[in-house]
């Protein structure tokens, strides 16, 4: 597929062999990209990793080891030009409770060059917020749409949102969904955003990132992820320790399993009819993952 | 704004079929050229917009117009965007009436297996066509 190409020729961001060591956490030889003019999504359990890579993209958190390319430079000597070219939105509420959204809007627009007045009340209309209430009176949905507004409206070149569609209802999330969409149609533009919602990144998704316990499990084009990995249903009866090992992770009841292999046709072969095969969602992809390394719940039960 | 020919194109997705959402565009593209709702030099929506206008990824709106590309029914021009191809429509029939060969070949074999005479499937095929329409 020519889409490769894009990925070598054109990363807006590059993340090559990062190490963090937190001690209780680390970071392990992470490496990604985010292919420019496409969205990209950055998935993985509470923990696994995805809010520390956000933040060492923004220069929030220095890595230990490994290197950022940002637009394809190593070191942007002026932070603030390549800040200009970002917009980011943080899982927590960075604004002033006490100020009105009109007073954090005043604040905040003087500190870049482009800013667009007229497209952010646009957009403050279209989400319904209004400008004259306290940040401490909006829902924690309201205060995630103000700023998804305030950093969309300078239509930055990069935009980079931690688990933006968590707070939000399903209405405006499909919303906000094909507001991305709409965001991309010209090509230079550039989304990264981290979810758990991995709902959200079925559809628009383009790349994926799946982060679980510091690493990099995959980091690919979404279709071509879903295409590789199946999920088996079938027996019980059917599982033996050589079984158990080619599957990824698996989930047993008295009534069946259900398994999930990363190699398609490896499990056609070693399966034939014995099983019932469906296509995995990234959420099957995430769970039986995380499950399989974990190995918690497998039989064991916690209420008993 | 330049005059551009704008075409009505359905396409219905469904995200619960379980047949992969490029498959989809690629099939509903093809049915339209094939049955003509879709004539050659017809401009298609470019893959960006219609991305955006079904809510899917540019990646697979590029992989379902790649295949139509590769099955000669749609021609890309860089800059200009896709069009339906006008050279291979011989060429497509051909390869459907082929298709369906292979398919009533299958259908033969199980009928042997059960068995079931050939005179009987016919029956049961004419039944079935006059029950769907």
């Amino acid at each position: 597929m020519a889409v490769e190409k894009d990925i070598a020729m054109n990363p807006a961001i590059e993340l090559q062999g990062i190490n963090k060591d937190y001690g209780h956490f680390q970071l392990k030889d992470v490496s990604m990209v985010v292919p420019k003019g496409y969205i990209t999504g950055l998935i993985g359990p509470n923990g696994a990793g995805k809010s520390t890579i956000i933040k060492m993209i923004m220069g929030m958190v220095i890595p230990d080891q490994g290197e950022i390319k940002r637009n394809g430079q190593r070191y942007i000597s002026d932070e603030g030009s390549f800040k200009e070219t970002i917009g980011y939105v943080s899982d927590e509420n960075i604004f002033y409770d006490f100020l009105t959204l009109n007073e954090i809007i005043k604040m905040t627009a003087p500190f870049y060059k482009t800013w667009n007045t007229e497209h952010l009340r646009q957009m403050m209309e279209v989400f319904q917020l209004s400008g004259n209430q306290k940040m401490r009176d909006c829902s924690k949905g309201m205060k995630m749409k103000f700023a998804i507004a305030l950093a969309m409206a300078r239509k930055p070149q990069i935009l980079i949102l931690d688990e933006p569609t968590a707070g939000l209802d399903p209405v405006f999330r499909r919303d906000l969904l094909d507001l991305f969409n709409e965001y991309i149609l010209d090509e230079s533009r550039s989304i990264l955003f981290s979810t758990h919602n991995t709902d959200d990144l079925d559809r628009i998704a383009d790349y994926v990132t799946f982060i679980n316990r510091g690493r990099v499990v995959f980091s690919d084009i979404k279709d071509e992820i879903i295409d590789r990995y199946v999920v088996v249903k079938g027996n019980p009866e059917l599982l033996d320790a050589d079984i158990r090992q080619e599957l990824v992770g698996i989930r047993e009841s008295d009534h069946g399993f259900e398994g999930l292999s990363s190699d398609r046709s490896r499990a056609v072969a070693l399966f034939g009819d014995s099983v019932f095969y469906e296509r995995p969602t990234l959420e099957d992809i995430m769970y039986f993952t995380s499950k399989g390394e974990r190995r918690f719940g497998q039989s064991e039960a916690i209420y008993t | 704004m330049k005059a551009v020919k704008t075409i009505h194109l359905n396409i219905i997705l469904s995200h619960s079929s379980g047949e992969p959402i490029y498959v989809q565009i690629e099939k509903q593209i093809r049915q339209c050229i094939m049955q003509g709702m879709l004539k050659p030099g017809d401009p298609l929506p470019s893959i960006r917009q219609l991305a955006r206008n079904l809510g899917i990824s540019v990646i697979t709106t590029k992989r379902a117009y790649n295949e139509l590309e590769n099955q000669g029914l749609i021609d890309s021009i860089v800059g200009r965007g896709s069009f339906v191809s006008g050279s291979n429509m011989e060429m497509i029939r051909e390869q459907r009436l082929r298709w369906v060969e292979d398919k009533v070949r299958e259908l033969l074999e199980e009928c042997r297996n059960i068995p079931l005479d050939v005179n009987e499937l016919i029956e049961m095929i004419k039944l079935l066509d006059r029950e769907e329409s």
